[in-house]
């Protein structure tokens, strides 16, 4: 009896924290869609090619990194593996983006 | 009942019932050292593209500026976007072993994911009839439909996965055996996501721009 109360609470305390969690994933959500328009609505705008490029990949950036982190939860305990992995295949793909761009076709 | 199964499919599952299993905790490993792999996959498509995105050889093309349109690429992120969280809400209702709720947003999410993808179809339609920029066409158009394909390949083999789970284990409801695959399931769907945003970024707002 007892121990059934225990876990009764025990899954109120999950409750609420699932819901806090919930909470930052639609704060982040907000965000990204905001990024998205702010990165349209530079390109259409017509400013310079040199201020508008730079800002849209930062912007993008950022979108990924909240991705990452929110949606897919690299936030939480127990992710230094995934993230070492991803991490990695994030350092294999710049050096690949910079050998094709830089040296195979150009 | 044997225990195996009474572990399996308890009333009660624990917290994060995805990596509650070695099954579960493998998969989450390997899942994640698959996205690594999968980085560097796009990687290549993404500087294969770069590298040859104003390569037209001798072929009379449409330059980037004059093929893209901006308004169809704006809804197709933002219904990605909100099919991505519409999978968080998925996630969210399964870690409350809400079963039914967690189906009808994955529901929502698959319903999203193809409008997306009826629109991807729908441009490069648009791109082939109008503009003769086909796959075939010049280097452009070849590195272009090979990163943005195989995006779109990718979303349609998500989908896939989406409906095969949830068909799959309709009448199962949730335990601890597919609570692992519903949550890798979603991981893949924002991965997809992720390179989406480089993709509207780099392909079209970068090709706009010029």
């Amino acid at each position: 009896m007892a121990d059934n109360t225990n876990s009764n609470y025990q899954d109120q305390f999950f409750k609420e924290k699932h819901k806090e969690e919930m909470k930052y994933q639609v704060i982040t959500f907000a965000m990204m869609i905001a990024f998205t328009i702010i990165a349209f609505g530079l390109v259409v705008g017509d400013f310079s090619k040199y201020l508008v490029v730079p800002i849209i990949l930062v912007l993008a950036v950022v979108q990924v990194l909240f991705q990452l982190y929110y949606f897919m939860h690299l936030n939480q305990k127990g992710h230094e593996m995934p993230s070492l992995m991803i991490f990695s295949g994030v350092f294999a793909a710049v050096l690949t983006i910079l050998a094709l761009t830089t040296i195979t076709w150009i | 009942m044997s225990t195996h199964e009474d572990v399996l499919s308890s009333e009660n599952l624990p917290h994060e019932p995805e990596r509650a299993t070695l099954e579960g905790k493998n998969k989450f490993m390997g899942f994640w050292f698959f996205l690594g792999g999968e980085t560097v996959l796009f990687a290549s498509l993404f500087g294969t593209y770069l590298a040859l995105k104003n390569s037209f050889g001798d072929a009379e093309g449409t330059p980037s500026q004059e093929l893209f349109g901006l308004p169809l690429v704006f809804i197709m992120t933002v219904i990605l976007l909100t099919s991505s969280l519409t999978s968080v809400y998925g996630i969210y209702h399964m870690k409350n072993q809400a079963f039914k709720k967690m189906m009808v947003w994955f529901t929502i999410t698959v319903l999203l994911g193809a409008s997306f993808l009826g629109l991807e179809v729908y441009e490069f339609n648009h791109y082939v009839h109008e503009f003769h920029h086909t796959f075939t066409a010049h280097a452009f158009g070849s590195a272009f439909y090979a990163l943005v394909g195989f995006h779109g390949a990718h979303v349609a083999f998500g989908l896939l996965w989406f409906l095969t789970l949830m068909f799959r284990n309709a009448k199962r409801g949730l335990n601890l055996y597919n609570a692992p695959k519903f949550y890798l399931v979603s991981l893949y769907w924002h991965f997809i996501d992720v390179v989406w945003v480089f993709i509207f970024t780099v392909v079209y707002l970068m090709g706009k721009v010029g």
